[in-house]
This record gives structure tokens, C-alpha cells and sequence, in this order.
């Protein structure tokens, strides 16, 4: 198994948010994490980058507790993360950052602009100068630096139009097909998440409420939205 | 300037394209000086002194997002130890430049701990006490310092055993111009290096660091030596140019004085910085000399002044030149 969550129980500060939650992923697998606003989602990504307080239950990269090491290592075991807010640093320029997050793989910027040539038009922009579309693209990009083998999206649609969440899905979709990568993906836009990925779990207040293949949530979309609507 | 340079100029510094040309003028205007201002030449030493401790702290506030109130007890740390390793004996300007900056250095490295977590707030207030520390430290130990008295009686040898420091302080300028020269190109080299741009992305967004797999708290801590280190070169510099050290090489003034110069530089501009440095000491000349009783007031004035016209600092004033010029 690529990645095995047993048992986790996380939040911040005193707060437990995931209670018990375990799940298991295996080796170029897309899983779509879906549930209402606050239910966990976006913890259960920050606990895995190491990002969230963790209270208990263990988290396994290949096989090997992982729950002690610092988030800075968990990027070296293959970790990539393209966080809500994208996190662009403002006052580097898009090729800058890049190369802040570049470390050896087969992802570098020739990589990244031949998945992106619009970021490649953009390099000289500075971050605070980009489009939404563009800053997702960056943030995207950016984790690829890394050269992750488990992408974490954490509602990478989020406030794009229509035309640029295609393209995101298409990219998304080329990154498991042509380069094999594992993906987790948060998403309140449900069928765009279920669309890209083979198993989909459904969290509520901190816990797994369902857990099957994405198909089947898609095929019975109207009782999947009745699990995840407000 | 071939698409390819450019891209590369522009990877580098992040669209400031006036850096470089600043850079050009300073280093032509420093070596202009020697020959302009042959009666100055003391003062010039200083400006230069000054210029390389605030690229010192500008390597912590202006690209790494630390800031320090007590940046000056490297500074005074590193005039004492070329200073006292004048006076035993081994009084080799280079030996004692290597000596200062080492020490300092170790010195930085060994606070690195209680510097690095932390924030803002926390920081102001633990190098400020670190500072008074010291320069109580060195106020108490007398036999080695000369306490409030300072060091004064030190010789210091031929720079390479063939330059002898001369009495109208010319050997002094080149020496400090070239151990300048040396600071600038080697911090230019850090901060254009990954590890310069990730000391940048801290500053941006500490946060996030880690989710790109960057040790922030590696990266503050190498940061905070070399600056340390280079800081002590710039104050041993002072010590075997004016062949004293004292007490307010140490001081709390020092401190904040690099810190506004810094400041009114534009964060993490090499360039605007130097020349917030030269301002600054040419200023403070100018005004101690019309009035020795009330030159800090003009000195505030001005100050305060350049909060609102050059916001973005000396730097950023630097950059919007060339930018009107080349559009």
C-alpha cells in the first residue's frame, strides 16, 4: 500500500476534528474525498502534510510510520500538496516559484511548462499577478517541483470558471495516465471529484459515512448529493 | 539583453531590473571616491563599514524575514576579537578579519535556537536581551575590553605583509573596499542562490515552506550565521581601520541604527541598502557637524520623511527610476 491512515484522530489546538478515521490507498490511485463544509476534509490533508495536530492512530507511507516526521520531510517521502488558499508567494515571480520548491525528479521547469505553457508565458509575472486559473496552475506546478508520487488537492476548482476547471481535470487526468501519480482529492464541486478518481469516501463530522468506488456514487448521484448537500 | 539573459535576470531578481545598475554605479562610485575625497578617506571607511554590516542585517530582515534589535553585538563581538587578537600579538589584518568573522559566526550559530522559533515580537525581544547581555558582558570584563574605556593601543601589520596602513588612512579605504567588494559578491551569490530564493519565500509565507519540503528553521539558522559572521567581518573591519574598539560598537543605538538603514534601503535590495548606508552616515556627518547639539532631531525629521515619499525604500526608488526611463 501506498499510503495507510489507521486510526487517525486530529484537529488543532485541543479540538479533535477526525475521530478514528482509517483508510488505505494503493500505488497511482485517485481518491475523491467529498462531505459537507466542515466535516474534516481539509484536515484529514493538513494531518497528512503534517499540518494538523495529530492525537492518535498512525499514518504509513510504504509500510513505515511516518506519524513522527516534521512536514518539511514528508514532501521527501512524496508527499505534494496544493493547498486551498494555493499560497502563491507574491513577490517571487512565477519561474521563482517554481524553483523554490524544485528538487531532483523528473519534474523540473521543462516539465512543468510543457504540462503549463500558459505559466510558461507567465514566468516573469510576479505571483500577485496572476489570474485564479493561473495562481492554481502555479500552485499545481509548484507542488510537481517536488516531484510528489501523492498529490494532495485540496479544492483545487474552487472560484474557476468552468472552462479552466476542464482544463485543471484534464491535467489531472493526464498526471495519472502519463505519469502514474496517486492523487487524494477534496472537492465541494462532487461529480467533478467523482469523475477523476476510483474510490470516493464520504466524511461527517470527522468520520467515514461512506466509502465505495466513484462510479457507484456517480450512478446514484441524487442519494450522494443527499450525503453531502448542506 | 538577449531573451535568454534576460529571463535569467528576471529568475534572479524577481523583476527588479534596476539591481544591477545600481550595483554598477555603487562599486564605480566607491572607487571615485578614493580619488574625489583624498581628505575624507577616514569617513569613507566608515561608509563602507557601515554599507557591509547593513547588507549583514538586510541578509536577515530583508530576506529572511527576521528582524533583530541587537544585530550590533555581532558587529561589536567581531571589533573585540580582531581587536584583542591585535594585541596578543597576531595583529595580521586578514588573520584577524577570518578570527572576527569566525567567531561571530559560532556566536550566532550557538543563538541560532532561541532566535529561530519564535516570532516577530518574541525575536525584538530576545535579541535585545541577547545584545545587553553581551555588552555588559563586555563592560564588566575589563581586562580584556578595557571596559568603558575601550581598546585603544593596537597595531595592526602590512595587509599581506606589504601594505602598511598609512596616516592619511588610504591603505584602510582599499582594505575596506575590498572586503566590501567581497561581502557584496558573496551575498549577492546567497541570495540569487535556491537557498537565497527559498530565505525569500520564508519571508513571503513561512507557512507554507514546509509543505515544499523546506526546512524553515534550517534555512533561518544558516542565515542568521552567515549574517552573524559578516556582521563581525564589518566590525573588525572598523577596529583595524581605526585601531579601537569600545563599548558602543556593541551598543543598543548600533543596533537600530542598522535597522533603520535597512529599512530605509527597501527590504532585500542589495543596492538600496548600500546606498541607505552611505546616506545615512553622510547624513549623520553632515548634521553632527552643523549642529553637534540637536542633529538627531534633523536625522528624525528625515526619517520620518522618507516613510512617505520612498515607500518602498531607497530600493524601491532605484527601481521605479529605471523602470520610467527604459518605458
Amino acid at each position: 500500500m501506498l499510503l495507510e491512515v489507521e486510526g487517525l484522530t486530529a484537529g488543532y489546538g485541543d479540538a479533535v476534528i477526525l475521530e478514528d478515521l482509517s483508510l488505505t490507498m494503493a500505488e497511482s490511485e485517485g481518491l475523491a474525498v467529498l462531505g459537507r463544509n466542515g466535516v474534516g476534509k481539509t484536515t484529514l490533508i493538513r494531518a497528512i502534510m503534517g499540518h494538523a495536530r495529530q492525537f492518535g492512530g498512525r499514518l504509513k507511507w510504504r509500510g513505515n510510520d511516518f506519524s513522527n516526521r516534521p512536514a518539511a520531510e514528508r514532501v521527501e517521502l512524496g508527499l505534494g500538496w496544493v493547498p486551498q488558499e494555493r499560497d502563491i508567494f507574491p513577490s517571487l515571480t512565477v519561474e521563482e516559484n517554481l524553483l523554490v520548491a524544485r528538487r531532483p525528479g523528473r519534474f523540473d521547469l521543462d516539465g512543468a511548462y510543457a504540462l503549463f505553457p500558459r505559466l510558461k508565458e507567465r514566468r516573469r509575472n510576479l505571483g500577485d499577478r496572476l489570474s485564479g486559473g493561473e495562481q492554481q496552475m502555479l500552485a499545481i506546478a509548484r507542488a510537481l517541483m517536488t516531484n510528489p508520487v501523492l498529490l494532495l488537492f485540496d479544492e483545487p476548482f474552487e472560484g474557476l470558471a468552468p472552462v479552466i476547471v476542464e482544463q485543471l481535470e484534464h491535467t489531472i487526468r493526464r498526471l495519472r495516465s502519463e505519469f502514474g501519480f496517486a492523487f487524494i482529492i477534496v472537492e465541494q464541486h462532487a461529480q467533478d471529484a467523482l469523475g477523476l478518481s476510483d474510490r470516493a469516501i464520504v466524511l461527517d463530522r470527522g468520520k467515514i459515512v461512506r466509502s465505495s468506488r466513484a462510479s457507484e456514487l456517480l450512478a446514484d448521484f441524487d442519494k450522494t448529493k443527499s450525503l453531502i448537500a448542506v | 539583453m538577449t531573451g535568454a539573459s534576460a529571463a535569467a535576470r528576471s529568475r534572479l531578481f524577481g523583476g527588479r531590473v534596476g539591481i544591477e545598475g545600481a550595483t554598477l554605479v555603487l562599486f564605480a562610485g566607491a572607487i571615485a571616491s578614493y580619488f574625489l575625497f583624498p581628505n575624507h578617506l577616514a569617513l569613507l571607511t566608515q561608509f563602507l563599514v557601515l554599507m557591509m554590516f547593513a547588507l549583514s542585517y538586510d541578509l536577515l530582515q530583508g530576506h529572511g524575514g527576521i528582524v533583530s534589535l541587537g544585530h550590533a553585538a555581532f558587529f561589536g563581538l567581531g571589533a573585540y576579537a580582531a581587536a584583542i587578537l591585535a594585541r596578543t600579538g597576531y595583529n595580521d589584518p586578514l588573520l584577524g578579519l577570518a578570527f572576527a568573522a569566525v567567531l561571530s559566526a559560532v556566536v550566532a550559530l550557538v543563538l541560532t535556537p532561541i532566535i529561530v522559533r519564535g516570532n516577530d515580537f518574541t525575536r525584538l525581544l530576545v535579541t535585545l536581551g541577547v545584545a545587553s547581555l553581551v555588552y555588559e558582558a563586555a563592560n564588566r570584563m575589563r581586562g580584556l575590553t578595557g571596559g568603558a574605556d575601550g581598546l585603544p593601543d593596537f597595531e595592526i601589520a602590512p595587509v599581506l605583509g606589504l601594505y602598511k596602513f598609512d596616516f592619511e588612512g588610504r591603505i584602510a579605504f582599499i582594505y575596506a573596499f575590498m572586503v566590501f567588494a567581497m561581502v557584496y559578491v558573496f551575498l549577492w551569490r546567497v541570495v540569487t542562490s535556491p537557498f537565497g530564493l527559498a530565505l525569500r519565500g520564508i519571508r513571503e509565507n513561512t507557512r507554507r515552506m514546509p509543505a515544499i519540503g523546506s526546512p524553515v528553521r534550517r534555512h533561518l539558522a544558516v542565515a542568521y550565521t552567515l549574517s552573524g559572521g559578516i556582521a563581525g567581518m564589518a566590525g573588525a573591519v572598523l577596529a583595524q581601520t581605526s585601531r579601537f574598539a569600545s563599548l558602543d560598537m556593541l551598543g543598543f543605538e548600533r543596533s537600530a541604527e542598522i535597522m533603520m538603514v535597512a529599512t530605509l534601503g527597501g527590504s532585500g535590495h542589495m543596492a538600496g541598502v548600500s546606498f541607505a548606508a552611505l546616506a545615512f552616515g553622510w547624513l549623520k556627518d553632515v548634521l553632527s557637524t552643523a549642529s553637534p547639539k540637536y542633529w538627531q532631531l534633523g536625522l528624525g525629521i528625515v526619517l520620518m520623511l522618507s516613510v512617505f515619499v520612498a515607500r518602498g525604500g531607497i530600493g524601491g526608488l532605484l527601481d521605479h527610476l529605471r523602470f520610467r526611463r527604459s518605458a
